[in-house]
């Protein structure tokens, strides 16, 4: 029986793996051994206070118990002033960045605007970019007062660099035979503008203006917190004041308008795109 | 494309008059009603305090202006927190979104009727609250720190990771799929060797990319008390610091560009 299968024995057997994402073996371990010993580290320095996350679960208990029922109608007026400032700030905001980036993307946009103008526009939506919503909404607080024009200002400046990249971006990536053709044409600068580079980004504008207008609702639930006005400003009240079931009200309310205007918002961006 | 017929011949136009009156009815709606919103805007804003915005802004300048350089020695902690609540909560994300973004896939779902709506609310409630109400939520459920953090990172980053990843699980390529499940492979092993190497480079791109959104969402967490940079920033603010305010947001500033470089350069590789 066994000399029947010495062959065997002689056969390299080996076993077939699927292809690793980076393909060098050295890099690979690397890697795996930077990642492991800084986890270690990260976790190290955490800091975490476990009696304190272990009190967490009668607190969390506790909360949640306070959350229900949701009560939409005691604060109700409340509510509804602040659901309606924010969508104010929403729209205001949007179309009033929008209006700004448009220059800004044409001056961003490497294969319309000269070298100097490129630095200095792609500068701004650096800055704009950087920083959080949150923080530019406080600086803007200070200069502007509490409220919902501070809002306004925040959300302006976080489309104008948010609209303005990506529109620039666009500008840059669209077909040039078109563009030449009208340039070809004797069209000025602006006919060029208006006739070679608008039509070829226009769908993808209104796609991305719906987009930032549902960004920017998302944002104006969050900014109040730091006082420029929405319904960020009375979910702060509601947890400053403990009124939980509140809380929980426009939280929903936030997830029910946010879902829906994304649904939308994708509707629209299928249609036009 | 509409033409007007007139005595010296047909007139070329973009629109009919229907058309072009019905354009126009749409603009004078919409102009209405942003006018109506920044009209609703004016009247709940104390404008004497927005005049004043110039020479609050001069102030705050010549405040900040030279900026505590000596400060900036006390900063590599709070950094070294906010690089790890982007980090730890990211991984954290991706661990906890992958199973989320198979059951919401419809061609991995293991239920389209149960399972998938269920992991479809997951990823939508998850993503429409901002991470810093999720960090306001868990300050009060586990206590300030950077551990509320995390928390808070992670569970944003969930519906995020979840739905570009089970997009990318949607659109895959069905062929390799089915070659896989020829060969008798059980439903793991199709997985396995089926699906996952074709969503490995866009899964490894998403992380990525949240990370990136991530460092920049904590280093304002510490404004509700959940760690990292954002604790100093807000005591600064709240001392009138400014000059240390100022030193505070250059750090952030450079933060989130390495970030951005870095996470461009590793995309740029990926793909």
């Amino acid at each position: 029986m066994t000399a029947s299968l010495p062959s065997m024995a002689n056969v390299r057997r080996t076993t077939w793996r699927p292809q690793p994402l980076i393909k060098s073996p050295r890099l690979r371990w690397v890697l795996a051994l930077g990642a492991g010993i800084y986890l270690a580290v990260a976790v190290g320095t955490l800091d975490i206070d476990w009696a304190r996350v272990a009190e967490g679960w009668p607190r969390a208990e506790r909360f949640f118990v306070g959350f229900f029922p949701p009560d939409f109608t005691s604060r109700w007026d409340a509510i509804f002033a602040g659901l309606m400032e924010s969508l104010w700030m929403t729209v205001a905001a949007t179309v009033l960045g929008i209006l700004i980036s448009i220059p800004v993307a044409v001056g961003g946009a490497r294969n319309v605007a000269p070298l100097p103008v490129y630095y200095f526009c792609r500068s701004i939506m650096a800055l704009s970019r950087t920083f959080h919503e949150v923080l530019i909404a406080i600086f803007f607080v200070k200069l502007f007062g509490f409220g919902p024009f501070a809002g306004l200002m925040t959300l302006t400046f976080a489309t104008l660099g948010f609209y303005a990249k990506l529109l620039s971006e666009d500008i840059e990536s669209i077909d040039v035979a078109q563009a030449e053709a009208i340039r070809a044409t004797g069209a000025s600068w602006l006919q060029w503008l208006s006739y070679g580079i608008q039509p070829q980004v226009l769908p993808r504008a209104i796609g991305l203006a719906v987009y930032r207008l549902d960004i920017n609702f998302r944002e104006s639930a969050v900014i109040g917190i730091v006082g420029a006005g929405g319904i960020g400003a009375t979910l702060n009240t509601a947890f400053d004041r403990y009124e939980f079931d509140t809380a929980a009200a426009i939280l929903l309310i936030i997830i029910g308008i946010v879902m829906l205007a994304e649904y939308t918002s994708g509707i629209i961006r299928q249609k036009v795109q | 494309m509409a033409v007007l017929q007139s005595k010296d011949g047909p007139i070329w136009r973009k629109r009919t008059t229907q058309a072009d009156f019905s354009v126009w009815f749409c603009w004078l709606l919409g102009v209405a009603a942003v006018s109506a919103c920044f009209y609703f805007i004016s009247d709940k804003t104390i404008w004497v305090f927005v005049l004043s915005a110039p020479q609050e802004a001069a102030d705050l300048g010549s405040r900040m202006v030279p900026p505590d350089w000596a400060y900036s020695s006390q900063l590599w902690r709070p950094l070294w927190d906010t690089f790890n609540i982007a980090t730890l909560g990211t991984i954290l994300a991706i661990v906890a979104s992958i199973p989320v973004a198979f059951c919401a896939a419809r061609n991995t779902t293991p239920s389209k009727v149960f399972v998938r709506p269920v992991a479809l609310f997951i990823i939508a409630s998850s993503r429409s609250i901002n991470s810093l109400i999720w960090a306001l939520l868990l300050v009060v459920i586990v206590g300030p720190g950077v551990f509320a953090g995390v928390l808070a990172i992670a569970f944003r980053s969930i519906g995020f990771c979840g739905k570009l990843l089970y997009e990318a699980i949607e659109e895959i390529d069905v062929s390799p799929v089915e070659a896989v499940t020829a060969t008798g492979a059980s439903s793991a092993q199709t997985l396995t060797y089926g699906v996952v190497p074709q969503v490995m480079p866009a899964f490894a791109g998403i992380s990525v990319f949240r990370w990136d959104i991530n460092i920049r969402e904590s280093t304002i967490l510490g404004l509700v008390g959940a760690g990292g940079i954002g604790l100093q920033l807000s005591a600064s603010i709240n001392n009138l610091d400014w000059s240390r305010v100022a030193v505070i947001l250059l750090a952030i500033l450079v933060s989130v560009i390495v970030s951005e470089w870095l996470s461009a350069k590793i995309r740029n590789a990926l793909t």
